[in-house]
């Protein structure tokens, strides 16, 4: 699958060609790549020299040549006390989003793997994969009709038992497990899918050898359905970990939005940077926090498939 | 999968039903049915929301069980002051060009990816692969956006960001390398031109992967609503989902417009919003067994095959 970018195919061995001739002579093949490669060229290729915004004074009539500053936009930053509020929230809120979001997927195709009344299955599925495809602003609609304080389902319970409304949107506290049943409630149906087709892929004269010597369903489970799922958790793990570094923008600004008493604890890097380049309307300090974001974010994703690559060389996309 | 012998499929529904495992195999049904409506239980609040008289929503909460229905909700959305049409029409403008136009760019940089004959195809694989590690974030892309034109018009919902990701380019790659290469030779041999071999042979090969990364692509256009918060001031280029996002704003305005006519009751606040939420979810809806079919066998071609 990826083998054929290391070592030269036997289909092609690798002797000099003419670049010219090649063109040429492949030229169909190359005009339809050529929108992928301008598009690419254009919003990934050539945003890499606005980077130098970072350590400059920016000023709109001289674009990216404006004055050099040198570091202070990163020392502005990491002297705040959000350099480390939002790495937190991001690191945190994504750690918790990556374990118990795999932990309730694989037990989620376990789970729908044991169920063999074929319709069921098939309903149950297409219910729990349809949060799937709804934005996040329309979920944040949902949230405020439940949590919302003046007539939010969970407050009209709480009065009808005469009990004190809760005012969620006011208190930071509750929501890291409020953004954590929000994520899973959306992406488990999804993610258990490729679970579940590792699972169908799993041989079954396995399951049925392990019967016949007297194999509980606990057991089938724990000593043969686990374990050869573990390479598919593994990749798939350290794949969103490459990304820990960037926050959900679309989730978190659509269900946090202005909201500054959430912030402390709801505030991502991505939502940072967006702010500030809204608000203060200076690019230099936002890209500055948007390279510090590019940088680990890279290292991270980078080591992440490597070690796939390194471990399971059928995992790896490329 | 090996074909299971005669005699095991009998064995295995034993399994199922001897003694203690039944309370287990309760227990499994029960969960997954409770999960899943939870997942639906969310969507049935908003429409029944949506069809709420706004006293009732004002005095009871939101509730499953109005006291009292109404449809003025959606009488505010479809009257001739409302945004949402307009919203509506270019969200949907946005969604059929940016998903042909992905789909048509992904399948053309995938098909050549996979082509033997191209000599340069690692090459251009790395130069695509970089960009998935690499990205210099908002800042750039906004002044670049801005740059190429695509701000305050169709083009900003439509060019930046969506139309194109390397991701779903490797899925088309992949699925191409699967089909044999003696397909291409013989095509050759038979006198068909690159064009006819591309279009009229692979194309049509390719359905199942295309048909996986348009509905990636529509999926993103129809929910997205970042473009339009950076690049959109206008509030005429307002996607459907922008709209909703700020209809706070819309509900204002309708309600100043309403006033003269009825006095005496208030602007459907929450119903109105929850009406919008299920004309903006309707396609989805609507499509969602085709959806759905293409979604979970996309998803299994692109699964790690491990």
């Amino acid at each position: 699958m990826r083998g054929s970018m290391r070592k030269p195919t036997a289909a092609a061995p690798r002797k000099h060609v003419n670049p010219f001739k090649e063109l040429w002579r492949n030229k169909f093949l190359y005009i339809l790549v050529l929108p992928a490669m301008i598009y690419t060229f254009v919003f990934s290729y050539m945003s890499l020299p606005y980077m130098a915004i970072a350590f400059e004074k920016f000023n709109y009539k001289t674009g990216i040549f404006s004055p050099f500053v040198g570091l202070k936009n990163f020392e502005y930053f990491f002297k705040s006390s959000w350099a480390w509020t939002i790495t937190r929230n991001t690191l945190v809120i994504n750690v918790l989003f990556l374990a118990v979001g795999t932990v309730c997927a694989v037990a989620l195709a376990i789970v729908l793997n044991e169920v063999h009344a074929k319709r069921l299955l098939k309903t149950s599925q297409s219910f729990m994969l349809f949060p799937y495809f709804i934005s996040w602003v329309i979920v944040s609609y949902m949230l405020q009709g439940i949590l919302g304080t003046d007539n939010g389902l969970i407050n009209n319970i709480i009065t009808g038992m005469g009990g004190e409304k809760i005012n969620f949107y006011a208190d930071p506290n509750y929501w890291y497990p409020i953004l954590l049943i929000l994520n899973i409630w959306k992406t488990t149906g999804y993610n258990a899918i490729v679970y579940l087709a590792a699972i169908t892929g799993i041989d079954e004269g396995l399951y049925e050898a392990a019967y016949i010597d007297g194999a509980t369903r606990w057991k089938r489970i724990r000593y043969i359905t686990l374990p050869l799922l573990m390479p598919t958790i593994c990749i798939l793990t350290l794949m969103s970990v490459g990304r820990i570094f960037y926050g959900d923008f679309g989730m978190m600004y659509a269900i946090i939005r202005d909201n500054s008493s959430l912030m402390p604890i709801a505030e991502v890097i991505d939502t940072y940077v967006y702010r500030t380049f809204k608000n203060t309307g200076d690019p230099s300090l936002s890209m500055a926090v948007g390279l510090y974001q590019s940088v680990v974010g890279f290292i991270l994703v980078f080591t992440s498939n490597w070690i796939v690559r390194r471990h399971f060389p059928d995992g790896a996309l490329f | 999968m090996s074909a299971n012998p005669a005699g095991a499929r009998p064995a295995r529904n034993k399994i199922q039903t001897s003694g203690g495992d039944k309370l287990a195999q309760f227990l499994i049904y029960f969960f997954v049915v409770l999960f899943a409506l939870l997942c639906l239980v969310p969507f049935l609040l908003v429409i029944i929301v949506s069809f709420t008289e706004e006293k009732s929503i004002t005095i009871n909460g939101y509730s499953f069980l109005p006291a009292e229905w109404s449809i003025s909700a959606y009488k505010m959305l479809f009257s001739s002051k409302s945004s949402v049409p307009k919203a509506y029409q270019v969200t949907t403008i946005a969604t059929v060009v940016g998903t042909l136009a992905a789909t048509l760019i992904s399948f053309g940089a995938g098909y050549t990816l996979a082509n033997k004959q191209c000599r340069y195809r690692n090459g251009l694989s790395l130069y695509f692969y970089i960009t998935m590690v690499f990205s210099a974030g908002l800042v750039p892309w906004y002044m670049i956006s801005k740059m190429i034109g695509c701000f305050d018009n169709i083009w900003a919902l439509i060019v930046p960001s969506l139309m194109f990701s390397p991701f779903n380019m490797f899925l088309v790659r992949n699925f191409v390398r699967e089909i044999p290469d003696a397909l291409n030779e013989s095509a050759r041999i038979d006198g068909a031109g690159e064009v006819r071999i591309a279009f009229t042979i692979y194309l049509p090969l390719c359905t199942p992967v295309l048909a996986t990364i348009a509905l990636f692509y529509a999926i993103g256009y129809w929910n997205n609503y970042f473009n339009s918060v950076m690049l959109i001031n206008d509030q005429n280029y307002y996607s459907l989902q922008m709209l909703l996002f700020k209809i706070q704003s819309e509900i204002t305005a309708l309600s100043k417009v309403s006033t003269g006519a009825q006095v005496t009751s208030a602007p459907p606040k929450e119903s109105f919003k929850m009406a919008t939420s299920v004309v903006t979810m309707g396609p989805i809806i609507l499509l969602y067994p085709f959806l759905q079919k293409y979604f979970i066998k996309g998803m299994v071609i692109g699964a790690v095959k491990g």
